[in-house]
């Protein structure tokens, strides 16, 4: 498994917890969204940066009132052909003005890099072989040019407000 | 017509190197056929029976002969010199080779035209009134809105895994041609009270196995509201409609399964959060759009038209052609004419190389330019100067396309059945093709009047059998094919479910089963002005019951 955050990929210093497991003192922090809220109040406010994984079925509304104290929400794909995550994901960062990593997991694949993005999601964590090996030497998804407006860096096209252009096309 | 700009240009060149490149990783083993499938079908590429079947879109059914030639192109040179026009108003090629798939899609994005989302769990071609911008009682044309939720909807990166296909279709007339009703999003254009157009939305209608006529949830959409109403729709399914089992995962069973009350309501909340300024239809915008589906400039014509009538006055046929085939226009001195690919006998619904080349010619000569698909599988030449009549029929005669029987009990629909699909229960051409003989001769079908024959061969429906005046369901009961029997359905603002007559009948006997209804209605209808679906309703389904069963 590798992370693939914003174009290349990085180290991943989150720690995944259990319901079994201490809360450390400090450090990065995954929880499911059950442990989140069963977490009290004053372990919340500790020095540790939480973030919770919501799986499909499992709401950005149930997670809108604590988004200040999130520093990561990570969305579950169980298969590639489950789109529930891109709706989550295009509620926390309009809606809810989420500005925190959004990460994709499961079954992320080669062909749907441009949605994740374009939704939302500037973090995808990858076992897919051959998405890595593409990845991994250096493959680029190819559209340049969207018919509705993406969230992440794009241009607007002059013609019409729900255009758009990937921005590195435009300044290429 | 709408034109692509180098933005449409370069967006379908790129997608088609997408798919080039998919295509090169699938045939070298690096995509597993699971991988593949939803990639190739967003793309129109299906796997079937014989071979893989690519199907092209035709947005709202609008055609320039430029592209229709190249479709002729593409059934020669890839195909076996055919294809085959579609409920949906697109054309399949049932023999391209996988590999050839992208340089077909090559070929079309020359002449402007796709396969993106003709397939796959994402929102299909918008389909539209096939007289949409020339029939005289439309309210205005849906066409512009037709593209701009096209052009919203392509790769949309919200909506291209949804629990299931989405089909939307816009109607611009109170005569609904487009079958809105049986559409996950049907929008009825309309008038409000203070005279504003706008959109009437009708949720959760679909066929297949479970059908249901939509639910109306606003009785007036805005037009600049038009996409973000949409994204609310599709927002709320992605997120709530079924996902555990294919059966049940069309917006119908969660709009079923919800109730319509609590669908507009969770559709209304999601609108009124989440309305994206970006997406609003400013007029600035939508007159761009209406610009590029202009009235051709037609130039004025005599009223009466002397040629037309002069003919129609000496040659019974041509009068028959006429009155059967050509509608008014809403230029006066103007018919807008539908080209039947039912000949008696024939597969609904093919046309060969040739005859869109024919078509193509007569469109630029007669047409301005332009042709129509129908979802009753015909064609249509949209603007036709009546005194050009009789020289557009003299070679529409020539090419085997004056069949006069457009509305008729041999402009059957038929989906491809057995013969092509991999679903298949049963045939259903061979059945639309002894039917379409049966009552072909002799002028019976003209006696008989106003009745529309829908064939599927499954439970899919592709065929839209359920809306038919008499729907025919193809089934395999013990290894034996069997036809089931529906009365009384219909696609239009009317729009009703045939009721099942019985049990099915054989293969043999189900064309005389389909002439003892047909009797029955000349039997018990008031008067030739009363057509086969309103006898129906006035008399139900017994006296059809009857004849079927309990003579025997
Ligand atoms: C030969 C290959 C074809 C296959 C494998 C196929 C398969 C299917 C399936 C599985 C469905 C049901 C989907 C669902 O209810 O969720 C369906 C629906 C439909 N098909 Fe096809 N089809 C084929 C050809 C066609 C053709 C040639 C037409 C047009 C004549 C057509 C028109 C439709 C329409 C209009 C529906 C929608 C019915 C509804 O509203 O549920 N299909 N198709
Ligand atoms: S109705 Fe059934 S047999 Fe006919 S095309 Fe659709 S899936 Fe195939």
């Amino acid at each position: 498994m590798a992370l693939y955050r914003n174009g290349t990929f990085a180290a991943d210093s989150w720690q995944r917890l259990d319901a079994a497991q201490e809360l450390p003192a400090e450090g990065h922090v995954l929880l499911s969204l059950a442990e989140w809220q069963k977490l009290a109040p004053i372990k919340r406010e500790s020095n540790v940066a939480f973030g919770v994984l919501l799986e499909p079925g499992e709401t950005a509304e149930a997670i809108a009132a604590d988004l200040s104290r999130l520093s990561l929400v990570a969305i579950t794909f169980p298969k590639f052909t489950d789109g529930r995550g891109y709706s989550t994901a295009r509620i926390l960062r309009d809606r809810y003005k989420f500005a925190g990593e959004l990460r994709a997991v499961g079954d992320i694949l080669f062909d749907q890099i441009q949605l994740y993005e374009r939704c939302g999601f500037d973090a995808l964590e990858i076992t897919d072989p051959v998405t890595l090996g593409l990845l991994e030497a250096g493959r680029k998804p190819v559209m340049t040019h969207f018919y509705q407006p993406g969230e992440g860096a794009e241009v607007r096209d002059s013609s019409s407000p729900w255009r758009g252009r990937a921005a590195t096309s435009a300044t290429a | 017509m709408y034109r692509y700009d180098n933005f449409d240009a370069t967006f379908v060149a790129e997608r088609v190197a997408q798919f080039k490149d998919q295509v090169a990783r699938r045939l070298a083993g690096e995509l597993t056929e699971d991988q593949f499938r939803p990639l190739r079908l967003m793309n129109g590429v299906y796997l079937q029976l014989h071979a893989y079947m690519l199907r092209v879109a035709i947005p709202y059914g609008t055609l320039s002969p430029r592209q229709l030639r190249k479709l002729a192109h593409i059934a020669r040179h890839y195909d076996k010199g055919y294809g085959h026009f579609t409920t949906r108003q697109n054309i399949q090629f049932n023999w391209p080779a996988l590999a050839d798939c992208p340089a077909i899609l090559s070929e079309l994005a020359n002449v402007e035209m796709h396969a993106i989302q003709t397939s796959g769990n994402c929102v299909r071609n918008v389909t539209a009134d096939q007289f949409a911008g020339a029939a005289a009682d439309e309210i205005e044309d849906p066409r512009p809105y037709c593209e701009l939720l096209r052009q919203w909807s392509s790769l949309n990166p919200e909506f291209s895994f949804l629990p299931r296909k989405f089909k939307i279709a816009i109607a611009g007339a109170p005569h609904d041609r487009a079958a809105v009703k049986v559409h996950d999003i049907g929008y009825q254009i309309v008038r409000n009270a203070d005279g504003e157009i706008g959109f009437a939305a009708y949720v959760g209608g679909g066929l297949g196995r479970s059908p249901f006529v939509a639910h109306k949830i606003r009785d007036f959409v805005p037009k600049a509201d038009l996409l973000n109403y949409t994204a609310a729709i599709l927002r709320v399914y992605n997120l709530e409609g079924r996902r555990d089992n294919k059966f049940k995962a069309r917006i119908k069973i969660l709009v079923h399964e919800k109730g319509a009350e609590a669908m507009r309501d969770a559709v209304e909340a999601e609108f009124a959060r989440s309305r994206d300024p970006d997406l609003v239809l400013t007029p600035e915008i939508i007159d761009r759009f209406k610009s590029y589906f202009a009235l051709p400039d037609l130039p004025s014509r005599p009223v009466p038209a002397q040629n037309f009538e002069g003919r129609r006055a000496q040659d019974a046929d041509f009068a028959h052609f006429a009155s059967q085939n050509v509608v008014a226009h809403k230029v006066p001195g103007y018919g807008v004419v539908s080209i039947s690919l039912k000949p008696i006998g024939g597969i609904p619904g093919d046309v060969t190389a040739e005859q869109m080349e024919a078509v193509a010619d007569l469109a630029e000569t007669y047409a301005h330019s332009e042709v129509r698909v129908a979802h009753e599988q015909n064609l249509v030449l949209p603007h036709v100067a009546l005194d050009d009549l009789p020289a557009l029929y003299d070679r529409l005669k020539d090419s085997n396309l004056a069949t006069p029987n457009i509305g008729l009990v041999t402009d059957i629909i038929s989906c491809p059945g057995l013969d092509y699909c991999s679903l298949a229960t049963a045939r259903s051409i061979p059945i639309a093709q002894r039917i379409s003989e049966r009552f072909g001769h002799n002028g019976r079908a003209a006696e008989i009047g106003e009745l529309h024959i829908n064939i599927s061969g499954c439970i899919n429906a592709c065929g839209h059998h359920h809306v038919a005046h008499i729907g025919i369901l193809g089934l395999e009961k013990k290894g034996v094919e069997t036809y089931q029997i529906t009365v009384g359905g219909a696609a239009d603002e009317t729009c009703a479910l045939g009721e099942v007559l019985g049990p099915g009948f054989s293969s043999e006997s189900v064309v005389d089963a389909v002439e003892a209804i047909v009797e029955t209605y000349l039997k018990v209808r008031k008067s030739r002005d009363e057509d086969f679906l309103s006898t129906y309703r006035r008399v139900g389904a017994a006296p059809f019951k009857e004849v079927l069963y309990e003579r025997a």
